[in-house]
């Protein structure tokens, strides 16, 4: 655990600015904003290959929506961890977040639930494949 | 008496209070925006092809936006590493840029905002039909004469008009994509087609880009708007700990630091919130 790790050098990790040892060393928080370069290059490459990718058009969209949201993925892993420092936190913040976890992926649940609750009668009873599109210039 | 814990940190959490606390109130965002996100699954799954508009938002300037957001991300981690090496200076430095960077983002939105509410559809009446580039329709999106604000159909009662002049975009979302056809976001200016008359008599229904022209501008809307609050609520924070609020850093420079830090973490979650929006309300 990153936990454990900040417990047992206490004064030479940048991350466990909680307070008591906020005068992290010098040499440390550079070595981190050269990381946080990075991550902001990272960041904008992501955005670029995501952009990218809507022009090219691939045939099949769920390639496209898979490619995007697992693009969006990583870029949130690089803020969260990176930016918001959550690889080397303490337990508290951890736990909170592992909650946060549970309810949100129960929350998404509903989505899938709501699906199967579709009023009788309606178009999309019998979960009814609709994706072709409409031609309006009729 | 003095607020415990706003440098020592706790002894059970190992931490200072504020940030135990940013946490929670984080928690509660991510609620808050994935209620959202998740009533945005709900309704794109359920609608019908027809109903879902695709490239109506300018991708050009959605994507510097984020790019603007990125950039305000890295100056306040940035900001707040100066404030570690005592680098007062150089703190504001990056926070300015952090405070040009949220107005920018709030201007380039309110302009893409602005082309939504002077940017409409035109539905007609049964057995009424529109030539438009050579085909005949029944729905159709472009621009009014003078790019009025917010008109609905009872606009044109209202103003006594008896047929309106139209500037009809090259694609209307509901029509199947060309591949590489006008590439994307072609929808968005259209003023270099001839202009149409349709007589006020015909058309069933007039809206501009607002939230009630559709579930897709409805879910747009309240999720943008909600985030472009959060936003202009941390640039105001921002700005506060820029300005008369940096008086700490001479008393309590550590104290000072904390709080930098607890700013960010919500500026972070902020930028967090637009990677996802950004490709799916754009791109998706």
């Amino acid at each position: 655990m990153a936990d454990a790790h900040s417990h047992a050098h206490p004064h030479t990790h940048p991350h466990t600015h909680s307070g008591g040892d906020a005068h992290a060393h010098a040499h440390d928080v550079s070595k981190h904003v050269k990381v946080y370069i990075a991550v902001f290059l990272g960041l904008l490459a992501g955005t670029v290959v995501t952009v990218t990718m809507y022009y090219v058009h691939f045939e099949n969209m769920a390639v496209t929506i898979t490619i995007a949201l697992f693009i969006a993925t990583v870029k949130a892993f690089l803020v969260a961890g990176f930016f918001m420092h959550l690889i080397s936190e303490k337990k508290t913040i951890y736990a909170v977040l592992a909650a946060t976890a549970f309810f949100f992926a129960g929350m998404m649940y509903l989505i899938i639930w709501g699906r199967g609750e579709v009023p009788r009668g309606t178009q999309y009873w019998h979960g009814r494949n609709t994706e072709q599109p409409v031609d309006v210039r009729r | 008496m003095d607020i415990p814990y706003t440098v020592k940190p706790r002894p059970d959490t190992g931490l200072f209070n504020a940030k135990v606390g940013i946490w929670l109130f984080l928690a509660s965002e991510v609620m808050l925006f994935g209620g959202l996100f998740s009533s945005y699954i709900f309704l794109r799954v359920a609608a019908d092809a027809s109903t879902w508009p695709h490239g109506l938002l300018n991708i050009p300037i959605g994507t510097f936006n984020t790019a603007v957001l990125i950039t305000s991300s890295v100056t306040v981690v940035l900001a707040w590493a100066s404030l570690k090496l005592g680098n007062f200076k150089k703190f504001r430095m990056y926070q300015a840029v952090t405070i040009l960077c949220a107005l920018g983002f709030l201007g380039i939105k309110s302009i893409e905002y602005k082309d939504k509410f002077t940017h409409y559809e035109v539905w007609m009446k049964p057995g009424k039909t529109l030539n438009v580039h050579g085909a005949d329709v029944t729905r159709v999106t472009g621009h009014l004469e003078g790019s009025p604000w917010f008109w609905e159909t009872k606009t044109l009662a209202q103003k006594n008009l008896q047929e309106v002049t139209f500037y009809p975009d090259d694609h209307h979302y509901a029509t199947p994509r060309v591949k590489h056809a006008g590439g994307a976001g072609g929808a968005e200016h259209s003023t270099g087609h001839a202009a149409m008359k349709i007589p006020v008599g015909d058309i069933k229904r007039l809206s501009a880009f607002v939230p009630k022209h559709s579930t897709y501008f409805g879910i747009y809307f309240t999720l943008t708007a909600l985030h472009a609050l959060h936003v202009l609520g941390g640039a105001i924070v921002i700005a506060f700990l820029w300005g008369p609020g940096g008086k700490l850093w001479r008393t309590q420079p550590e104290r000072f630091t904390n709080r930098i830090e607890v700013s960010g973490l919500f500026w972070h979650f902020v930028d967090l919130v637009w990677i996802f929006l950004f490709p799916v309300l754009y791109l998706l």
